[in-house]
C-alpha cells in the first residue's frame, strides 16, 4: 500500500501505517526547528501546488517500493503555519527486513525535499519573514 | 483573434508575493511555450526571475518548449523547500 497526502492538520505518526504485519517499520518525522541559518525560527508556512504535489509523491513512494521491495510507503506533508516542534512532514517505510525500510525511508524523503512542489516561509522572532530558495 | 491563446497561470510562494496576485491570463499567440509566457511575465512586472524554475502545464511537468494550447493552466514553480 502507498499514500502521499497533503494535509492542514496536525499529523500524528501513530496513526500511519499501522496495520500492516511485516518485520520492519522505519520512520522519519520531520519538525520545525527553533533556528534557521543564524536566524529565531518563530513559526514556518508552508505551501503547496497540491495536485502535482500529490502525483510527484505518489510516484516517489512508487520508486521507493520497486527500488527497495518495501511493503507499504507512506508520506503525509503538512501545509499552513507550523509553530517550532510541530511536525511537517512524516514518512512510513516498511519491509521485512530492516535495512530496507532504512533505506527506502531515507529515499523517499530525500526525494520529496528536492521533487514534490511545497515551499516553506520562515517567520523569525524579529518579525522578518523569508521564502528559503532551495537547491534548485 | 482565431490565433490568440488564452493562457492562465497560477502563481505561488515566492513569485506570488513579488507579483502581488495569485494568478492572471495572458494572450498568448499560437506556437508560443510557456518561456514565452515567462518572458511576458517578467516584462509586465519588471521582474527578473526563472533561470531555475521548472514548468507545469495542466498539472504535469512540462518541458519548456512545448506549444501552449488555448485554455492552457500553467505554473512556474520555483525551487522546492518541502519538508
Amino acid at each position: 500500500m502507498k499514500e502521499f497526502k497533503i494535509t492542514s492538520n496536525l499529523i500524528d505518526s501513530q496513526t500511519i501505517g499501522e496495520s500492516s504485519s511485516i518485520g520492519a517499520r522505519s520512520v522519519f518525522e520531520g519538525t520545525v526547528r527553533d533556528n534557521n541559518d543564524g536566524h529565531n525560527v518563530k513559526k514556518l508556512e508552508y505551501e503547496c501546488y497540491e495536485p502535482l504535489a500529490i502525483k510527484e509523491g505518489n510516484i516517489i513512494l512508487s520508486e521507493a517500493i520497486e527500488k527497495f521491495g518495501l511493503i507499504d510507503a507512506f508520506c503525509t506533508h503538512r501545509i499552513g503555519t507550523l509553530e517550532v516542534g510541530e511536525t511537517a512532514v512524516i514518512v512510513v517505510a516498511t519491509s521485512g527486513h530492516r535495512d530496507e525500510a532504512f533505506k527506502g525511508c531515507r529515499y523517499i524523503i530525500d526525494e520529496v525535499k528536492c521533487r514534490v512542489p511545497i515551499w516553506k516561509k520562515e517567520h523569525y522572532q524579529d518579525g522578518e519573514t523569508e521564502w528559503l530558495k532551495g537547491a534548485g | 483573434m482565431e490565433n490568440t491563446l488564452q493562457i492562465r497561470v497560477i502563481y505561488f510562494a515566492k513569485l506570488r508575493d513579488l507579483i502581488g496576485l495569485d494568478e492572471e491570463i495572458f494572450s498568448m499567440e499560437e506556437g508560443d511555450d510557456p518561456s514565452d509566457v515567462l518572458a511576458s511575465i517578467k516584462k509586465k512586472h519588471k521582474i527578473d526571475v526563472g533561470a531555475n524554475f521548472k514548468i507545469a502545464v495542466n498539472d504535469e511537468f512540462s518541458k519548456w518548449d512545448i506549444k501552449l494550447n488555448n485554455g492552457d493552466r500553467l505554473v512556474f514553480i520555483p525551487p522546492v523547500t518541502g519538508g
